[in-house]
């Protein structure tokens, strides 16, 4: 007769830190832990072996010493006196200006592209697909040099636009595109508080209005759920969105100061610069194809039976696009949009090439070169763009926990 | 009986008509295609407009191209005054283009000869019909590569190849007992061959099978990108999937390691990884240990590329359904079996549409190196060409030589990885 024992209860023995799958990962991850912090040590001990050989330290009061140099292009005050810290500051503002103007026409120049590839014009679907291959196959990088070249050597210079018969005229008689930058018209209140007072108000105005908007076509929407009858928000919403702005520049009196050539310059009027624009332009054409094919990839992946069904129900095909396919689609856009956003953001450090004063350029490029202190300017650099990534990311997951398929 | 006259019956079939002329043919898919609505006509005459303005412009600028002159004003003075591109700088900096200024002329062969080999090695890994045996040849690249280009004594590239082959060796042996045996006694296997191998070989001048040597920093050109390009994907893919494996771990010490390398290699842009490896990573060497900046932009793309790829990977491993992880347990595999012998080659094959995305960013963004000063395709263009005396103001010609490089191979690329997606797709929806 047989008996069912246990097994015997055998004690811990050494064995079986690599034997016993209870155990094992302990073992592993101790060696793992041990190696890691071994080489963390020794990479650190070079460091600080090669330093002292160089009679170099890691101090990060260089920051408050004055910068020393000039930065043309730049959104707050800033003289050659200021701190090493508001020089990269100025670089930071700067990243982040060209960042968001990037992002806004790539994804302008996206979205079309990608409507207008599934477009049923057959000229247009293909052209569409010339412009996609042929950005995203060419680096950004010959991309932001060939629009770089453009500005300064194709554009000409102030002093054409000189005389009687000027070879060159100004565009519309308002903007100057010349070789030292590109002048467009100031817009300003005459009866104004001024400056950053004024920009302000119309700011409020225009989240005025929005929030405006918004609550009619809430009170829209309970109004047809409540009868089943909607009423036309169209001209409210207008109303809404123009009325105060509109009054706004009548009250204060909104007029331009048109660029003038004065000298041998373009004087007044607000001076975008040949670098901003190279690389400003470059991302966005470069970056609008990749966000094209996502946008595409978007709207074919809603399956045609949703389109079908709606039509089915008896919507109207306008309000199919925005009530069934648009939703839909947007759950499969909106992440890699963002991370092109991302890319756009790190991609915007190519401004050195261009002598756009962005934070690679002022932080990791000028303040390193003059202070020798290359190892804190690039982990302050490195900080900057992980502290812009993380957040980036953050509002992906946070996106993406939102729009997720609630099911089961 | 009511005679009922019929006034014409029809006997035989109406002989069918063509189509009216504007239902078939090109007229039909003219008017399908480009004028359907009056929206879509717009469309078309504004698509033909501007496509007549690129071609206009750029056709007898090409056209007119001058491909013998030894400077710009030459150019000019032969065009006088039409419009032209002056080719001549491709003809006359061909060189220059390919391997940079400081590569010596005489030996220009070698690398032209190991870029033809990495065709040869290359289809085995990228064409699956070939026959096997070809991997040898493959295996034995990197070695010939290296030799060809840099140069110097045989010894060195032999001795490292005998390590990897020492190793491979001790893998197959031990690796039916346990992967992890086989696996790190084959990489202390390789360590040791190469420590005992580095006190036998001395390192002064070996006279036999040494080609003259060529330092680092005189490569240069397309060859450059290619070199890193090619190099930086290779390595990493390795790591990549290693990587990608530790963030999928249940140890929470060894995946937080993954996580943080991961998720800051992606969050700072390849421009400052490049200034680390310029000004930042000698100090992380031993004193003395004088590792070249070649070296160190390899390791920092490496690392960059690694990360991406382990991404892509990932998501890869995350896309298998879960019952062939637990098919594997129930099989009885331990870790690594399941891993080598069930997820990885299926993993794999879905990452790799995103594996190619990430190779031809990598290879794009090679470029960036010009930013540290060193003289790739476009470092050499900004740098020696376009400062040159007779070259200065040749923007178009280089630039758009540089893109159609770059597109070519970046095109073929994807192109292939198209192919293969149809190639490997199994399932049947």
């Amino acid at each position: 007769m047989t008996s069912i024992t246990d097994p015997p209860r055998g004690s811990f023995q050494l064995s079986m830190l690599i034997n016993d799958t209870r155990y094992r990962s302990y073992t592993f991850q101790a060696i793992a832990f041990i190696v890691l912090a071994l080489s963390i040590g020794y990479l650190i001990n070079n460091l600080f072996t090669n330093l002292a050989a160089q009679g170099l330290d890691i101090d990060f009061g260089f920051l408050g010493a004055p910068a020393g140099y000039d930065i043309n292009q730049r959104l707050i005050e800033y003289t050659s006196q200021s701190t090493n810290l508001r020089a990269a500051f100025v670089g930071i503002l700067n990243t982040l200006l060209v960042a968001f103007l990037a992002c806004v026409t790539a994804t302008i120049f996206g979205v079309l592209a990608g409507v207008l590839r599934l477009s049923n014009n057959w000229l247009v679907r293909k052209l569409m697909a010339i412009y996609v291959e042929i950005f995203r196959n060419i680096p950004v990088l010959i991309w932001v040099l060939i629009i770089f070249t453009i500005m300064i050597a194709v554009l000409p210079g102030p002093r054409e636009f000189r005389g009687d018969d000027p070879a060159a005229t100004m565009f519309l008689g308002i903007s100057a595109f010349t070789n030292r930058g590109v002048y467009i018209p100031l817009p300003f209140f005459e009866r104004g508080f001024g400056g950053g007072l004024d920009f302000l108000m119309v700011i409020v105005v225009l989240v005025g209005s929005f929030f405006g908007a918004r609550a009619v076509t809430a009170r829209a929407t309970r109004i047809q759920e409540a009868t089943g009858e909607r009423p036309a928000t169209l001209l409210t919403n207008l109303a809404i969105w123009f009325g105060p702005l509109i009054a706004i520049f009548l009250i204060f009196g909104l007029s331009f100061e048109v660029p003038e050539l004065k000298g041998f310059n373009f004087a007044g009027g607000i001076k975008v610069g040949g670098p901003l624009i190279a690389i400003w332009f470059a991302l966005s054409i470069y970056t609008g194809a990749f966000i094209a094919e996502n946008v595409r990839a978007g709207i074919q992946a809603v399956s045609k039976g949703q389109t079908e069904a709606a039509g089915a129900l008896g919507i109207r095909p306008g309000r199919i696009m925005s009530l069934v396919v648009l939703p839909q689609a947007l759950r499969v856009i909106i992440p890699p949009l963002i991370s092109n956003y991302l890319n756009i953001t790190k991609n915007s450090s190519l401004a050195i090439l261009v002598g756009y004063a962005d934070v690679t350029a002022t932080l990791g490029g000028i303040t390193l070169n003059q202070t020798g202190r290359a190892i804190e300017c690039i982990l302050l650099l490195m900080l900057f763009y992980l502290t812009i990534s993380l957040l980036i990311s953050a509002v992906i997951n946070v996106y993406n926990n939102a729009i997720k398929l609630k099911e089961r | 009986m009511v005679d009922r006259t019929i006034a014409f019956v029809r006997t035989e079939d109406v002989p069918a008509m063509p189509p009216p002329p504007n239902a078939t043919g090109p007229a039909k898919w003219v008017k399908d295609n480009l004028f359907a609505t009056p929206a879509n006509s717009v469309l078309t005459i504004l698509a033909i407009l501007a496509i007549y303005f690129i071609l206009s412009g750029s056709v007898p600028w090409m056209l007119n191209g001058i491909w013998a002159s030894p400077s710009l004003a030459v150019c000019r003075e032969i065009l006088d005054g039409a419009s032209g591109a002056c080719f001549a700088v491709l003809a006359e900096r061909w060189n220059q283009l390919l391997f940079g200024f400081q590569y010596p002329a005489d030996l220009y062969w070698r690398p032209g000869l190991a870029f033809v080999l990495l065709f040869f090695a290359a289809a085995p890994v990228l064409f699956f019909d070939l026959p096997r045996k070809l991997l040898i040849f493959t295996a034995l690249y990197p070695f010939i590569a290296f030799w060809l280009i840099w140069g110097g004594s045989i010894f060195g590239p032999l001795l490292a190849l005998l390590g990897i082959v020492a190793g491979a060796f001790f893998y197959q042996k031990f690796v039916k007992n346990s992967f992890a045996l086989g696996f790190f006694g084959a990489i202390v296997t390789a360590l040791v061959v190469w420590t005992v191998g580095g006190y036998i070989i001395p390192d002064g001048e070996i006279a036999e099978g040494a080609m003259r040597s060529v330092p680092s920093r005189d490569l240069g050109g397309f060859m450059l990108n290619m070199m890193l390009g090619v190099t930086c994907v290779s390595l990493s893919l390795p790591i990549g999937i290693a990587l990608a494996l530790g963030r999928q771990s249940s140890m929470p010490i060894i995946k937080y390691i993954c996580v943080i390398f991961i998720e800051f290699i992606r969050g700072v842009p390849l421009i400052t990884l490049l200034f680390v490896a310029n000004v930042m990573l000698g100090y992380f060497f031993p004193p003395g240990s004088g590792v070249d900046l070649f070296l160190r932009v390899v390791i920092m793309i490496t690392m960059f590329s690694a990360a991406y790829i382990a991404e892509v990977i990932r998501g890869g491993l995350a896309a298998l359904p879960k019952g062939q992880y637990e098919a594997a347990d129930s099989l009885g595999l331990d870790y690594a079996q399941a891993m080598r012998l069930i997820i990885l080659p299926q993993a794999l094959k879905i990452s790799i549409p995103g594996i190619v995305n990430v190779s031809v960013g990598l290879f794009k963004d090679t470029t960036l190196v010009s930013v540290i000063s060193m003289f790739d395709l476009v470092g050499m263009i900004r740098g020696p060409i376009l400062a040159s005396v007779e070259w200065q103001g040749v923007y178009w010609e280089l630039f758009g030589f540089a893109a159609l490089l770059f597109f070519i191979t970046c095109y073929g690329i994807s192109q292939y990885s198209q192919w293969l997606e149809r190639r490997l797709a199994t399932d049947h929806r």
